[in-house]
């Protein structure tokens, strides 16, 4: 159904969405605070397809958690449109909340106090949940998520990676058609993040779940998404695929010659000497040319020993696109 | 579905209210405590008015069983409004900790599942106390078929008016947090003052708390009409009979504020 759908419409659909806050400020020199107005999201526009899995990349403050709020309908945009499935998230809320599951990474949903299974066996009555899809949901993500050991214990005596999982699991009971994760992995060890990947791209594939990912962590996005957006300063700079960001971002890759003697720096035709160590130098070129009239040129011109190209590292070329319109 | 709106909320209320419940028995001892002591601090209360009366024959006209009937409706009404939707007060708390964020990505009303989470019975206390304040206090009253009409819908309404002071007031918080105490001088500063018989109040109290924190319509009006009494005070008759009245227009502008209070709500930054 939904596949059909996604053809003729977005899942996600985001025009010109606008979100500022009013915010009371101290001041120097001034008793009062004053007022003033801060634009967290603006001019932002883009679309999902149903079973693409998007990240959702930004420094900290960009608005990335803003963005999630409304297309979750927690906060009314101040301009511009959204629309998930069809709906108005914030006027159509508890409607949509039924198609969506949402996971804050810095915040469970659920109950402190309670075993885990209370909680998902309420969150069944919630979401009124048929009993057979349910056992066979919460028995499948358990035994994925490895948390049958865990599902008497109250939740505040769980590990951080294993109260993830449940909340990961309390968001998907109900089959949601898009997941929205806000940063995820934040605070889990290298082997439940490999884990955890592995989950949402297997239930990507199998039940074909979008997912709108945030993340500060570029292995989130370079082992789960075909496409990233980039978000700074409350709008969108970049939106494509993980590759494309390197053009984008105007980032060089770096040509590492071993001469056989020193020498001053190499002077060749669409490269620049970054530095020079001794009988090693390292030549910066546009990451979008070739390679071989560089190597070329300067193996024409020099004794060299040994030549190797180093890729830029994608945490590079993101860290390049934020400094450029900060 | 066959069920639908109103009845659908309650029973996603009562399903919430259950869990907590179910998780409250995990630790019965501090339960039963809890139950107790809450019942011995509001017995305390009462006490004191003995005391009072113990050295007055009467309190502005009014005699103990009398004064026992206005008590114990309003603490009544207070009680059982309390118990089942108390924690919205705690909605700055619920804002502060992103509570409030993960409950309404949930398909069932927002202000169900404030006012469910966290249900307690601990307050069941003051609910006996109330309770039997009022049933002894009931013994005086010369019942007819119209004063026992009066005296349900008296609760009903007063349960609805106390609904909505709880609700409007709790609102306060979606736009400035920590604001619980100012709601509690309206909430439970209201339920104090209708323990007492209101004409020992200035006449501009009277009509405060009869227009603009209605809680003269908890129980002051329609006891006036249980115990047979013309209003001291000269107020229209026609308002002994006016609760159901105030408990529905409360409970709808306390509604409002709430849509508009979830309109604008900008939830936290992180
Ligand atoms: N409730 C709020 N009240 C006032 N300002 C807010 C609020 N929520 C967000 N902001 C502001 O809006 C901007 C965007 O915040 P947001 O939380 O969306 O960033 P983010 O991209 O999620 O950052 P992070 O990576 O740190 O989580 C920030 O400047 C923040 O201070
Ligand atoms: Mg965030």
């Amino acid at each position: 159904m939904s596949l059909t759908r996604s053809q003729h419409e977005p899942l996600i659909d985001v025009r010109a969405l606008e979100r500022t806050f009013d915010v009371r400020r101290r001041v120097e020199g001034r008793r009062r605070r004053v007022r003033d107005s801060v634009l967290a999201v603006h001019d932002l526009t883009f679309t999902v397809a149903a079973g693409e899995m998007v990240g959702y990349i930004g420094p900290n403050g960009a608005g990335k958690s803003t963005t999630i709020k409304m297309l979750t309908g927690i906060l009314v945009p101040t301009g511009g449109q959204v629309r998930v499935a069809g709906l108005d998230p914030s006027r159509d809320r508890v409607e949509l909340a039924r198609r969506i599951g949402v996971v804050f990474g810095q915040r469970s949903t659920l109950w402190w106090d309670l075993p885990l299974r209370d909680s998902f066996d309420l969150l069944q009555k919630m979401y009124r949940i048929p009993p057979a899809r349910y056992r066979d949901n919460l028995d499948r993500f358990v035994d994925l998520l490895d948390l049958g050991g865990q599902l008497d214990t109250p939740v505040r005596q769980l590990s951080l990676g294993q109260r993830m999982r449940g909340d990961i699991t309390a968001a998907l009971l109900h089959d949601p058609e898009v997941l929205y994760l806000d940063e995820p992995t934040i605070g889990l060890d290298v082997v439940s993040k490999g884990r955890l990947r592995e989950f949402l791209r297997a239930l990507n594939d199998e039940r074909g779940t979008t997912l709108l990912l945030t993340t500060h962590d570029l292995q989130d996005i370079e082992a789960l998404c075909d496409r990233v957006i980039v978000i700074d300063h409350g709008t969108s700079v970049y939106d494509g695929p993980l590759a494309g960001l390197h053009a984008q971002g105007g980032s060089s890759r770096m040509l590492v010659v071993d001469l056989v003697d020193e020498a001053p720096p190499i002077e060749v035709p669409g490269a620049t000497v970054r530095r020079v160590e001794g009988p090693r130098q390292w030549l910066s070129f546009p990451a979008d040319a070739s390679a071989a009239p560089v190597v070329a040129a300067v193996a024409a011109s020099y004794d060299v020993a040994d030549l190797s190209i180093q890729e830029p590292a994608i945490e590079d070329v993101i860290r390049e696109l934020y400094s450029r319109d900060a | 579905m066959a069920e639908s709106g109103p009845a659908l909320h309650l029973r996603s209320y009562l399903q919430i209210a259950w869990l907590w419940i179910r998780a409250a028995w995990q630790y019965p001892t501090s339960f039963v405590l809890l139950a107790v002591g809450n019942g011995l601090i509001t017995a305390l209360d009462f006490v004191g008015l003995w005391i009072m009366f113990a050295h007055l024959d009467d309190l502005a006209g009014f005699t103990l069983p009398e004064v026992a009937l206005l008590y114990g409706s309003a603490s009544l009404a207070l009680a059982v409004a309390d118990t089942a939707i108390g924690s919205v007060e705690r909605i700055g708390a619920y804002i502060r900790t992103g509570r409030l964020d993960q409950m309404m990505t949930k398909p069932v009303p927002l202000l169900v599942q404030v006012c469910a989470d966290q249900f307690t019975l601990r307050r069941l206390g003051r609910l006996t106390q109330a309770a039997i304040v009022f049933g002894w206090a009931c013994t005086y009253v010369d019942w007819t078929p119209s004063r026992v009409v009066v005296a349900l819908w008296m609760l009903v309404s007063g349960g609805l008016v106390f609904f909505g002071l709880f609700v409007g007031f709790s609102c306060v918080q979606f736009w400035t947090t920590d604001a619980t105490e100012f709601a509690n001088a309206f909430t439970y500063g209201g339920a104090t003052v209708t323990q007492y018989p209101l004409t020992i109040f200035p006449r501009e109290v009277l009509v405060g708390l009869t227009f603009v924190i209605p809680v003269a319509f908890v129980n002051w009006y329609p006891c006036l009409y249980l115990l047979g009494r013309s209003d001291p005070t000269g107020m229209p008759e026609a308002f002994q009979f006016a609760s159901p009245v105030a408990g529905v227009l409360t409970m709808a502008a306390a509604l409002l504020v709430w849509r508009s209070g979830v309109r604008h709500y900008t939830s936290t930054g992180s």
